[in-house]
């Protein structure tokens, strides 16, 4: 799976201590994706890495120019396909600015709700998968059990397991389904005894703990200067969630903590992730205690797609409506607007150009992973190849949201 | 949309006041409009000064206005942690673009940087490592300016592609490459 170069040696130079080029990936089960390491190796120590990214580039920007707004969704969903409810919510909310409207109490709950399983169906696969780069499988098996709940849930809820598209301008495609409810209440009850086995698999392991504390330690001034963020800047000691310094949507109706961790080690951002998903669950429970009824959609015909499907089937105006959306789509003002959430692997932002045509001028995608990938440049007693596996599972770049 | 600004700007008009355009707050960011040459000057100044501090760079991201004049733009979004202020310099680029590199003030510069030059060919001077990003090397072109078909141009790799002579592109990428020094991890 991986391929070896060796370089031609220098003149003169001992044998035994040529360095050795070393091609880790595309294809390899460590790199999460179809990335590509070329390494530099003295022996088993790593003097150089080169990240090459770009195998699953699919050009979203560019496909976004000639897509109206709703037509987006699904390409948002194919950035981080871990969690693509939180890439929905970022996008609509960016839309919504820029039409100065606001969704609809209830479906921002739904919305915070759904992004708030988004991340701890994306941390869960991380937690697992995190050990089992570094040879412990089983967590990552029972990691997939309880990720199997949310995506039952998730399907549930949109009908789809992965790419949901569930949000729209405006609020949501439609509102919560019967039996949802007692169904999300269960997975709360059940999922924080879970996260206590993870620990307990984990926490006192020491083949673990010798692979990640210490290791691929990031400093909070290269932190902030690499541009790192989200759980990967909190590890390292940096107090910053855009839920709460930036609140969008309901969140600052909610009492949850920022997990922060001074190590800046790959076990800290491990750690840092375990202890978000207990602060999820919270949100997700205190969603559902808040939750009031009433709409689900904006009512602005111009902006949502008619709720009752019966009506587009008899009146002729609903119908025209319907047509109207899905063909044309609908206008948006001209302007420029930057917004960004905290989506589960750090800053999301959306930055749209808008000429005031129903498709965007511009679509920028501040992706996380791609920048956070950038911090293979900043870490810090990372000497071992196999060091650099585990700080590339810790960072927790996913390759389709690095590749646009 | 509230038009009270948070940001503090009184030092930033004091000491750019005559090169740069405030274009005013919107949707939660506060906007300026800033010359390519003092690009690198006025962000070392927003890191850097005290009461600012906007140390977290957030994004870098290439416009193409084609066919406007000055045809291309360049848009920095900087936030700052500690004051929870968020910022937007747009800067104007003629054809060929070409801006300064601000990887001295970021380190995450370098791959924002790297991804306009391969999307948009916008050359950034002083950049430590300026190759594609995405697309291969030695491809031809870059696909994210308006003129360039969205399906690309046809070739025997590519049969939906569009017909035609590709537009001449002074920048290409396949030549004249900055060779630049290497990032190298602390090990």
């Amino acid at each position: 799976m991986t391929e070896v170069t060796e370089l031609s040696r220098p003149e003169g130079e001992a044998p035994g201590t040529k360095e050795v080029l070393l091609n880790l990936g595309p294809q390899h089960p460590s790199t999460h994706g179809v990335l590509r390491l070329v390494l530099e190796l003295d022996g088993e120590y790593v003097t150089r890495v080169d990240p090459h990214i770009g195998y699953l580039h699919r050009g979203t920007e560019k496909l976004a120019e000639s897509f109206t707004y709703t037509q987006i969704f699904p390409l948002t969903d194919r950035l981080d396909y871990v969690c693509p409810p939180s890439n929905n919510l970022a996008f609509a909310l960016a839309v919504e600015k820029l039409l100065g409207i606001e969704a609809p109490i209830r479906a921002q709950y739904i919305r915070v709700m759904m992004a708030e399983l988004a991340r701890i169906s994306g941390h869960l696969l991380i937690t697992g998968a995190l050990p089992m780069d570094l040879g412990a499988m089983t967590a990552l098996l029972y990691a997939m059990r309880e990720r199997e709940m949310i995506m039952d849930l998730l399907e549930m809820v949109t009908g789809a397991r992965m790419h949901t598209s569930f949000c729209r301008v405006g609020g949501v495609r439609e509102d919560l389904p019967e039996g949802f409810l007692p169904k999300i209440r269960e997975f709360c009850d059940i999922f924080p005894n879970r996260i206590r086995d993870y620990e307990r698999l984990l926490e006192d392991n020491r083949v673990f703990l010798r692979r990640t504390q210490g290791i691929g330690v990031i400093a909070e001034k290269d932190a902030i200067d690499l541009g790192l963020s989200g759980p990967n800047l909190r590890a390292s000691g940096v107090d910053w969630d855009i839920r709460r310094d930036e609140p969008y949507e309901i969140y600052d109706r909610l009492d949850f903590n920022v997990i922060t961790r001074d190590e800046g080690d790959c076990y800290a951002r491990w750690r840092c992730r375990v202890e978000e998903m207990r602060e999820s669950i919270r949100i997700i429970e205190q969603c559902l205690e808040q939750m009031p009824e009433g709409p689900f959609q904006v009512d602005m015909p111009t902006i949502a797609f008619p709720v009752d499907k019966d009506r587009v089937h008899c009146s002729m105006e609903a119908l025209i409506q319907h047509f109207d959306l899905s063909a044309y789509g609908f206008k948006v003002p001209k302007g420029e607007v930057y917004s960004a959430i905290e989506a589960p692997k750090g800053e999301l932002g959306f930055y749209i150009i808008s000429d005031g045509s129903p498709k965007p001028f511009r679509m920028k995608v501040r992706a996380p992973s791609f920048v956070n990938l950038q911090a293979l440049f900043g870490v810090t007693n990372a000497r071992y190849l196999a060091d650099m596996i585990a700080v590339l599972g810790s960072l927790d770049p996913v390759m389709a949201e690095v590749d646009k | 949309m509230s038009a009270e600004t948070p940001l503090n700007r009184a030092p930033i008009m004091e000491r750019f006041g005559e090169a740069i355009e405030d274009i005013g707050f919107t949707h939660g960011v506060h906007a300026f409009v800033a010359p390519p040459d003092i690009i690198v000057e006025l962000c070392r100044f927003l890191k850097e000064h005290p009461a600012l501090q906007f140390n977290f760079l957030s994004d870098i991201c290439g416009v193409d206005h084609y066919p406007e004049a000055p045809r291309y733009e360049v848009v920095y979004h900087l936030y700052s942690l500690p004051n929870k202020w968020r910022v937007r310099i747009k800067c104007r680029l003629g054809d060929p673009p070409r801006a300064p590199s601000v990887t001295e003030v970021w380190r995450t510069a370098n791959w924002h940087e790297r991804e306009a030059w391969d999307m948009y060919g916008i050359r950034f001077e002083g950049h430590p490592d300026l190759r594609r990003i995405y697309m291969w090397e030695g491809f031809e072109g870059f696909p994210q300016r308006k003129d360039f078909p969205l399906r690309g141009y046809r070739d025997e790799l590519n049969p939906f592609g569009a017909e035609g002579p590709r537009p001449t592109q002074p920048d290409l990428a396949t030549r004249d490459i900055p060779t630049g020094g290497r990032v190298t991890p602390e090990t």
